[in-house]
């Protein structure tokens, strides 16, 4: 991609406490809403058709956040679909479909209006304006982002006194270096490919495009949850690949709006209406304050 | 027995000091059967705590990656908090209705109330991993204000306080403290109507949280009115939970009852259970409009169809039946019946939410059943909320009749007033 990383990056780094310190106490801003925008988000384009499961990606996640490195010679693992685990932020896994076999590398989505960011309580889980969905140490272990995710990313430490969230920064600590995520840099075949969202998605319709008969129509992620920051490309409908694909195109932020919008309301008719009632069943003779025991 | 309380204030720390430790002391029979099989479980309990604080989560409980929450929200927190919901419901009552026939059992419920938010919703602090953090949303590292979290748990927390001020003139009535007392009591109708409000936002807010968990909840329960479902529910959980509490309550300490009272709770019984068939009505009618609405007819035939049918009809619909059966022929047995079936269904629902038609798609040999520690953990929070209950029924005027200055206040400030008003509140009471 043709982008000066590194000063972009830092741009954003001025930007952000401003940025943060505005939008503490208004509601996620619908990002929809801005039609050419100034900054986007990173993301990652994975191209199924081009991945040969070779678990180069697993091998270099691992290296680059200090988890247990896996045996990629060790074809067993093909065995079970696997997801991801508290030492594994990304996993390969092998379907058999009605095309063959084909390669999924799976890993946080990064969306774009993510749900465990909406559920935090404590913003641990935050969407950067980088794109990536990071995770910090003032969590409370409360595991309201695990049910809240549509992909089911989060992973919880139940066996450690100081438990942790895992899942997939995507490199976070090497974006801010101005390097690309590890798990891009190490694959051999090009199936992963980095760049700005809006990017990726015209390089995917290229793709699909140019060879017809190598892919089918759908970009998983476009429209996925309101979209995500990884995009997928298939030769095969999703539903062989473990997608689901019965998500719909809603924003999970967007279901607990109504309900977050109603209590201010709530908080300033309902003690109004209270006093109200109040007033109307005093009885006569008695002094101001109601009667109490 | 609390010759202080009864011949005057505290003059001195030191006589609070001397009273709070001769009130400490416990008081009745030690060996009762309930003491006997409760003690042990506590002690088993707060060991397993000890190992879970050192070990972490996983090593008490069955919670997975698939099931990251168990009975410890889904029933502490969850059955819990829909308990104790009875608190705001007759303080609206009482203080903003002015309902006076529920005046008895009022002090009892906000107590019950307390220690429910104090020990269940406490569980929360359990079942956080990194608890250390619980102080983060309060002190602002960092305020996730976009979170329901975020709004249950400072409702949590601000409610606790409001249901305490809301209990605070009985405190005072037990150490004494005229002046003090005074001034508790002219708070408590902001208490109550700050936490009216509290409740009725952090009781849909349960709800709310699985708004998020749309792909993981089976179609018969998700709908957008989750957080609706959740209120209306938590009227006819407290109200039960008052009449089950109540009828047990009356019968233990008994001996602490005035006649006239221990008259008073039939009617007020029968009261509640109006109150109970109404609520239960509302919900079942809303129940079978989402049910309607969602054109989830197909789904009745499958198997969560049926469970789905047990709870709507069975403990939902059939205890409405009752309740109204029971208020109709004033048969206090039916109503009592009616109380405990409702809250199954509310138990059963609540942990529907959470952990049955929770990822209702996971084959039974993966899903989420609690460990037996979780379980003893869970009974010991129980039998340590009833232990303080006891401790704080035996010593201060909460079922028995306020001390004489209390009394003596009231007709003194009020005196002209309750003459003027006897009539009134008689044809009210009919």
């Amino acid at each position: 991609m043709g982008i000066d990383r590194r000063g972009f990056l830092k741009l954003f780094g001025v930007g952000i406490g401003g940025a943060l310190s505005g939008s503490l106490f208004l509601p996620n801003p619908s990002r929809g809403e801005v039609i050419i925008p100034k900054t986007e988000f990173l993301g990652i384009l994975v191209d199924t058709t081009r991945c040969i499961g070779c678990r180069s990606c697993e091998a270099a996640c691992a290296e680059a956040h200090h988890l247990p490195v896996p045996d990629i010679d060790d074809l067993s693992v093909f065995e079970k679909e696997r997801k991801t685990t508290v030492h594994q932020w990304t996993v390969v896994n092998r379907y058999e479909t009605e095309k063959g076999e084909v390669f999924v590398k799976r890993q946080c989505m990064h969306c774009n209006q993510p749900g465990c960011v909406a559920a935090c309580l404590v913003k641990a889980m935050e969407k950067r304006k980088e794109g990536p969905v990071t995770w910090e140490t003032n969590c409370m272990g409360c595991r309201y982002c695990m049910p809240s995710c549509p992909f089911e990313i989060p992973k919880f430490e139940f066996h450690s006194a100081n438990p942790k969230i895992q899942k997939c920064n995507m490199c976070w600590e090497r974006l801010k270096k101005g390097e690309k995520p590890a798990c891009v840099e190490n694959c051999p075949e090009e199936a992963l490919l980095f760049g700005p969202r809006r990017e990726l998605l015209e390089e995917a319709r290229r793709r699909i495009y140019q060879k017809p008969g190598n892919y089918i129509s759908h970009i998983y992620g476009e429209h996925e949850v309101g979209g995500t920051g990884i995009l997928y490309l298939s030769k095969v409908p999703f539903e062989q690949i473990g997608f689901r694909t019965d998500l719909g195109t809603t924003p999970y932020p967007e279901y607990t709006k109504g309900f977050l919008y109603a209590v201010p309301l709530v908080l300033l008719l309902w003690p109004s209406f209270l006093i109200g009632v109040n007033a109307l069943t005093k009885h006569e003779g008695e002094r101001k304050g109601g009667r109490m025991r | 027995m609390n010759e202080l309380a009864t011949h005057g204030e505290i003059k001195s720390l030191k006589d609070l000091f001397y009273f709070i430790r001769k009130e400490l002391k416990p008081k009745g029979k030690i060996f009762t059967p309930f003491n006997v099989i409760s003690f042990p479980i506590i002690l088993l309990g707060a060991f397993l705590v000890i190992l879970r604080l050192a070990k972490g989560l996983g090593s008490v409980t069955n919670l997975s990656q698939e099931f990251p929450w168990g009975i410890w929200i889904g029933f502490d927190v969850m059955v819990g908090v829909a308990f104790a919901g009875g608190a705001y419901i007759l303080t609206f009552v009482v203080y903003i209705l002015r309902s006076e026939r529920y005046h008895p059992v009022v002090r009892a419920t906000v107590l019950n109330g307390f220690l429910a938010y104090v020990f269940y919703a406490g569980a929360i602090f359990l079942d956080l991993g990194r608890w250390w953090n619980i102080v983060n949303p309060i002190i602002g590292n960092k305020f996730g204000v976009n979170s329901v979290l975020f709004l249950v748990s400072w409702h949590f927390l601000l409610y606790m306080i409001s249901l305490f001020i809301e209990f605070s003139p009985t405190v005072a009535e037990w150490l004494g403290l005229k002046r003090i007392r005074k001034i508790l009591a002219s708070l408590t109708i902001g208490a109550v109507i700050f936490g009216i409000a509290l409740s009725t936002l952090h009781q849909s807010g349960l709800g709310a949280l699985f708004l998020m968990a749309k792909d993981k909840i089976h179609p018969l329960w998700y709908t957008e009115f989750i957080p609706v479902l959740f209120f209306v529910s938590s009227i006819f959980a407290g109200l039960s939970m008052v009449i089950f509490e109540g009828t047990i309550s009356h019968k233990v300490f008994s001996h602490q009852i005035d006649p006239e009272h221990q008259a008073s709770f039939d009617r007020i019984l029968i009261g509640l259970g109006k109150g109970c068939a109404g609520a239960l009505f509302v919900y079942f009618f809303m129940k079978v409009l989402i049910l309607i609405h969602g054109k989830q007819w197909p789904l009745l035939a499958t198997p969560m169809g049926t469970w789905y049918l047990i709870e709507v009809i069975g403990l939902v619909l059939l205890p409405c039946v009752l309740f109204l059966h029971g208020v109709r022929y004033q048969n206090l047995t039916v109503i009592k019946m009616a109380a405990i079936l409702s809250m199954i269904g509310i138990i059963i629902n609540r942990l529907n939410y959470s952990i049955i038609a929770f990822k209702w798609y996971v084959p039974l040999s993966e899903r989420y059943l609690p460990s037996w520690m979780e379980i003893v953990i869970t009974l010991s929070i129980i039998f340590t909320e009833i232990w303080v209950f006891r401790w704080v029924v035996n010593r201060m005027p909460v079922l028995k009749e306020s001390p004489e200055w209390v009394l003596e206040e009231k007709t003194v400030e009020k005196g002209i007033a309750l003459r003027k008003e006897a009539p009134q509140w008689k044809v009210s009471a009919m």
